[in-house]
């Protein structure tokens, strides 16, 4: 498994070769992932090439992002 | 599907064309072309936007009784050329003061689209869906994005071949997940085409075309005009990566619509998969597809920035008309034709007691 860059605890990715990129202001990139495991130990599949993991901590869908880090970010 | 009812002296010239009546007179259309009435908006116009439409859709399906060689018929293209001109002039002309603003601010590129796409000022119809749309309005919002969502995505596929490397492998990474990952349920084509169904309209490409206004096919033909020309990649990507990023949030709030008015579950689930989708989307449009494509030289900074302007014009230009109509109590759809039904069919299955014909 190769990082690339910070993943905030405690995100878990499920894969045989997963990288990881963080999107500045916005979510991680994850590629090659077949499950995220949220902190509560939920797996959440998923089939896509690559999946945005929210890292504002505040979507209506965890733990993918949905775009409420631009909300956020209207609202400062 | 069948050729449109024409609007004008444009499209009756197009549609006599195709159908082989007599060959394309471009002599005339393009004296048509030059003689436009003053006042003529070439970003709505009805006439100027279905003859348009036609000569681009040649490049994507058929039209019953129309030979398919047409496509690369000398003259055919010649009046598309005539007709794409002025329409990239006036794109150009109404998205300057923007591109001009966004190429002078500070900031990485992907931070300046992203920007953009935030501040530009539009109407809310997603809003509006959200919270006050009844169901004959979301039924004419599903016909009106029938004539692109037939087809999502396609006219960014245009651009795949034409670009390299990193934002190659982007652009095919997004598109992949556009088309089903490999699962043809999964086609967001196709799955809007079942939300269609769930709404009880009518799924097939193009059924629609007669009812939708000049501003929904000239938001289409924006799409074709970037993808379909190798020297405006840069700016189909652009509007690539504004269609996603003004997509997420918008989708979640159609969604809620869907559910207020108790239309089937399959409909919010088209909804539901493009919050999600293009949070993923927008991220690798704007970075690793523009980014990179400007980075490393592929294409130009002003060519992006100028195809997210248009994608953001486009979207207030229709976002304007829809809810000037809704507010005013008028549909947005022009009058069924002869031949095609005056009212919009009801859902399968969605609320009771709801009168649900739309008005034509």
């Amino acid at each position: 498994m190769r990082l690339v860059g910070r993943v905030p605890e405690p995100v878990a990715f499920c894969g045989d070769d997963i990288e990881v990129t963080p999107c500045p202001e916005g979510p991680m990139l994850v590629r090659g992932a077949d499950a995220v495991r949220d902190g509560a130990g939920e797996l959440h599949p998923t089939t896509r090439p690559v999946v945005a993991v929210c890292a504002c901590d505040r979507s209506q869908r965890m733990p993918w992002c949905d775009g409420t880090h631009k909300v956020l970010r209207r609202r400062q | 599907m069948l050729l449109p009812q024409t609007r004008g002296p444009l499209s009756e010239a197009v549609v006599a064309g195709l159908a082989g009546h007599r060959s394309f007179d471009v002599a005339t259309l393009s004296r048509a072309v030059q003689e436009l009435p003053a006042g003529t908006d070439l970003l709505t116009d009805d006439d100027f936007h279905l003859a348009l439409w036609m000569l681009y859709e040649l490049h994507y399906h058929d039209f019953e009784g129309v030979d398919p060689d047409l496509e690369w018929d000398p003259d055919v293209l010649h009046v598309r050329r005539l007709l794409e001109g002025p329409f990239e002039a006036e794109l150009r002309r109404r998205c300057e003061p923007h591109v001009a603003e966004t190429l002078a601010a500070e900031g990485e590129l992907p931070e300046r689209l992203f920007a953009l796409t935030e501040s530009f000022e539009g109407p809310s119809v997603a809003k509006f869906v959200h919270r006050k749309a009844t169901l004959e309005q979301f039924l004419e919002l599903m016909v009106q994005r029938s004539i692109y969502h037939l087809k999502e995505s396609d006219p960014h596929s245009w651009v795949i071949p034409r670009i390299t490397g990193k934002p190659k492998a982007a652009l095919v990474e997004l598109q992949y997940d556009e088309y089903g990952g490999g699962r043809p349920d999964r086609l967001h084509a196709t799955m809007f085409g079942d939300s269609l169904e769930g709404c009880g309209l009518d799924r097939r490409y193009g059924a629609y075309v007669d009812r939708v206004p000049g501003y929904t096919l000239a938001s289409n033909n924006a799409m074709s005009l970037l993808g379909l020309h190798r020297r405006l990649r840069g700016a189909a990507m652009g509007h690539l990566g504004a269609f996603e990023a003004t997509s997420s949030l918008p989708c979640r709030k159609f969604a809620g619509g869907v559910r207020r008015l108790g239309l089937p579950e399959v409909v919010a689930t088209y909804f539901d998969e493009h919050v999600e989708a293009d949070a993923v989307h927008e991220q690798l449009a704007f970075r690793d597809i523009c980014g990179e494509l400007v980075r490393t030289g592929q294409a130009e900074e002003r060519d992006v920035v100028l195809g997210v302007t248009v994608c953001l014009l486009m979207d207030a230009v229709a976002g304007d008309r829809m809810l000037a109509a809704w507010e005013a109590g008028r549909s947005t759809l022009r009058a069924g034709s002869a031949g095609s039904p005056q009212t919009l069919p009801a859902p399968s299955s969605g609320p009771r007691g709801v009168h649900r014909a739309v008005a034509s």
